[in-house]
């Protein structure tokens, strides 16, 4: 009973004005809880998630991509510069979301499994690093004893150009790794990328001799950033100053201008990914996904094709890196484990392989997961830790709780979980991609037919 | 096969001769004669026996985590990205046992030599066990729903399965111990070196952990060889592997089978989990990454699915990475050296994979689509 009631409830908040309502409505309270309360984590999640309700609820296109600008460009900022916790929340959404769309490009199109993906982002940052930093004055330097009065090679501003040259230089390394794989099979290919995802690391980890290029284990510090635009540091503050009601610090601007930077690459990649779709080479990466020996029958240029994804796909991580090492000026090979490439796996797995909207929600809730509910554990562990509370059955002190035992750290298991869940109960994702929905609705067509 | 080791064995030595007769008279030997004082050929030679020697034992700690891959794969053609942490499972398993007698006093101390090794197999049988156990369970929960999907769904499910078991070994070590670093005690005298022989007044030795693990492998190969080739369980396993679908119409559970496949892949990444804690002494939950990358590597190299090819590519992964590590220093100057061995390895996979995909003596698996 209450089950029709409630299917009712749904069938009418997507009849006439009611969705327009109610996403306005969820856009709004969430706003005003957050500004009213900005530490509240709850607020704060259901201003993000309002952002869902206005993908999920049918309205006008327009009005999807005005409102949902208007958050993301005005609503986010604010409410960043106004808690800096939440702002480097949306930041890493937005790298990360970044990052899974790149790799949904070739794990969900091109059907190629890359389990080295965040080489391609460490070849962007140690870019960037390198003629950011005074790294080339280093060159003849062992970690540590470099002089500290050198000079830096470039100024800040060649970083916009080096967001290109990353573009370049990681969509060539994605080729060089491709020629000699890529007629793998896909179980081999995924473990071969694998190896060269560390092969990378280590290269970094490594390379701080004859010549010193990355410093080691120690990484390169200070990465420079681009000069902040006064133009656009005065008409933020001449518009937002009432809202925020206190002058906003250089260091909080640089971040929204990161986080703004961010969602370009973002939406030009949400273009490139549509366009690219349905274009020939899309449609000739399904072709290869689905059955690789039928494509080759068809006539489909089987290593060129796959050697674009790859390079397709490098090309964002590779813009994403350049962004982050000038974002926290500093990089190290600790940021490109195998961890961050399953990481970023694991949220185009969860959201749904090859589906747009499904990535940015993977992308979003891993990071959530990671940076708010375990840290938040941590927090809250700590603090049994240092009161008195006792377990009472077992009677055991949080006070003997071991140290090592800090959630925050363990996101292995949280990826670990959330790929053999998804694998085994719903492999198509969140969101599944349209096309595979359309796979899905025709196979269970051919079931109801008599045989 | 014993042929065969000392062919890729006298290759590689031969190898790295010539080369140091060619750098002799360069930067290379001058450098070596102001480090050690002696020029670069007799430096070589000096080393090469003990470096033959390492290599051999690091051989057969990769080729018995070889089995497991191969086994596993010549039945399912799916790569067990999991088994690295079934061989964690297995060091833990026996080194968490031999503290636990060090603690109530069983072993080290004033106890018998006798007794270390009686205890040693207690906790190499208990590591066997336990992580046979867990392989079968992972193949239960995690594999077997997938069977049939498309080929990177289970490979995806078994990257989860290895995440999961690593920082579940984690989370076990850091709740019941505080800490999640272990260390195996000392106890017996799988320390002392046993001298082989002596080339131009250097002694040559080995360790008689070393020595356990060479033996601890063969044995394993041989029982394993003897149990797919001549018992009922392996013909089902070899009919399993050649055509499931027919298999079973011959009255074979399949599902069975293939949870015995796990079992026996298991049990012998837990043994060779409980052999590289006894060689290494040092183990933490992230311990089984590299090995088991190694040992796939490895399984590759002698041919995937072939018993006798992973005992074959561990020794020549082994023999090539214990060279590389000690003579790669020396011949580039120190520009690179033992800190790359650990990519080494896939170096090797991609070549291989490229010129000689079915591997040194196993069927094309490339071709296998």
């Amino acid at each position: 009973m209450s089950q029709v009631s409630f299917n009712r409830l749904l069938e009418t908040a997507r009849q006439g004005r009611w969705p327009y309502i109610l996403t306005l409505a969820h856009v709004l309270i969430g706003a005003l809880l957050v500004y009213f309360s900005p530490r509240s984590n709850i607020a704060f999640l259901l201003l993000l998630s309002s952002l869902g309700t206005l993908y999920a609820l049918p309205t006008d296109r327009r009005f999807k991509v005005i409102l949902g600008a208007f958050i993301a460009l005005v609503v986010m900022p604010i409410v960043g510069v106004r808690n800096i916790f939440y702002l480097e929340i949306i930041f890493q959404i937005s790298v990360f979301v970044a990052l899974a769309l790149g790799l949904n490009i070739v794990v969900g199109f091109a059907g190629l499994l890359n389990l080295g993906y965040v080489a391609f982002y460490a070849v962007g940052a140690y870019l960037w690093a390198f003629f950011g930093s005074q790294q080339y004055y280093v060159l003849p330097f062992a970690p540590g004893t470099q002089p500290t009065d050198l000079p830096f090679l470039l100024p800040g501003d060649a970083f916009y150009l080096f967001l290109l040259l990353a573009i370049i230089v990681a969509a060539l390394t994605g080729i060089l790794l491709g020629l000699p794989v890529l007629r793998l099979r896909g179980d081999y290919l995924a473990i071969v990328t694998l190896g060269f995802g560390e092969v990378i690391r280590q290269l970094a980890n490594n390379l701080d001799k004859p010549l010193n290029f990355t410093n080691g284990p120690q990484g390169i510090t200070p990465i420079q950033r681009p000069t902040l635009p006064q133009f656009a540091v005065d008409a933020f503050n001449a518009l937002f100053q009432p809202i925020i009601g206190q002058p906003v610090a250089t260091a909080t601007l640089y971040n929204v201008m990161f986080y703004l930077l961010a969602l370009l690459v973002i939406i030009v990649i949400i273009i490139v990914t549509i366009r690219l779709e349905d274009s020939k080479i899309g449609r000739a990466w399904t072709a290869i996904r689905e059955d690789e020996t039928a494509a080759i029958a068809m006539g489909v240029p089987l290593v060129r094709l796959k050697l674009t994804a790859f390079a397709v796909g490098a090309s964002f991580a590779g813009v994403m890196g350049a962004l982050m090492a000038a974002s926290r000026t500093f990089v190290s090979p600790e940021s490109f484990s195998f961890m961050q490439s399953i990481g970023v796996l694991s949220m185009v797995i969860l959201g749904g392989v090859g589906s747009i909207p499904g990535v940015i929600l993977g992308a979003a809730t891993v990071t959530i997961l990671n940076l708010q509910v375990l840290q938040g554990l941590s927090l809250y562990l700590s603090q049994l830790r240092q009161s008195d509370a006792v377990i009472p059955i077992i009677n055991f002190a949080w006070r003997d709780l071991s140290t090592q035992l800090d959630p925050a750290k363990y996101q292995r298991l949280l990826f670990g979980i959330i790929l053999i869940v998804m694998m085994i109960f719903r492999p198509a994702g969140i969101i599944p991609a349209q096309r595979r929905q359309r796979e899905l609705a025709s196979e269970h067509a051919d079931e109801k037919q008599p045989a | 096969m014993l042929a065969f080791s000392l062919v890729s064995g006298f290759a590689l030595s031969a190898f790295v001769i010539v080369l140091a007769f060619l750098f002799q008279n360069t930067a290379v030997g001058a450098s070596v004669m102001q480090r050690f004082g002696v020029s670069l050929v007799n430096y070589t030679l000096l080393n090469l026996p003990q470096v033959l020697m390492d290599g051999l034992t690091l051989g057969f700690v990769y080729a018995a985590i070889a089995l497991g891959y191969t086994m596993v794969y010549g039945v399912l053609e799916f790569i067990n990205f999991a088994h690295s942490e079934i061989f964690a499972i297995g060091a833990f398993v026996g080194v968490e046992v031999l503290i636990a007698l060090a603690a109530y006093g069983l072993i080290g101390g004033q106890n018998s030599l006798l007794s270390a090794y009686l205890w040693l197999l207690v906790a190499l049988l208990a590591g066997m066990l336990v992580a046979g156990t867990m392989a079968v369970l992972v193949e239960r929960i995690a594999y077997r729903p997938l069977r049939g999907a498309p080929r990177l769904v289970p490979l995806i499910s078994a990257i989860g399965v290895s995440f999961f078991l690593q920082d579940a070994i984690r989370l076990i070590e850091s709740v019941t111990t505080g800490q999640f670093h272990r260390i195996i005690p000392a106890f017996g005298n799988f320390d002392n070196r046993i001298p082989l022989f002596t080339v131009a007044g250097n002694t040559v030795d080995i360790q008689i952990k070393s020595l356990i693990v060479i033996v601890a492998a063969i044995i394993m190969l041989v029982g394993l060889n003897y149990l797919v080739n001549a018992t009922k369980v392996g013909k089902a396993i070899r009919a399993v592997a050649q055509d499931r679908a027919t298999a079973s119409l011959m009255g074979i559970d399949v599902n069975r089978i293939i949870s015995m496949t796990f079992l026996i892949g298991g049990t012998l990444g837990g043994a060779a989990g409980v052999l590289y804690a006894l060689k290494f002494t040092r183990i933490d939950p992230f311990v089984g990454f590299f090995p088991g990358l190694k040992a796939f590597t490895a399984a590759v190299l002698g041919g995937i699915g072939n018993l006798t090819g992973a005992l074959l590519g561990g020794i020549v992964l082994g023999l090539l990475e214990t060279f590389a590590g000690t003579y790669m220093s020396i011949f580039t100057m120190g520009v690179a050296g033992a800190e790359y061995k650990d990519i080494f390895a896939f170096g090797i996979l991609i070549l291989v994979l490229i010129f000689r995909p079915q591997g040194l003596m196993g069927e094309n698996v490339a071709q296998k689509a």
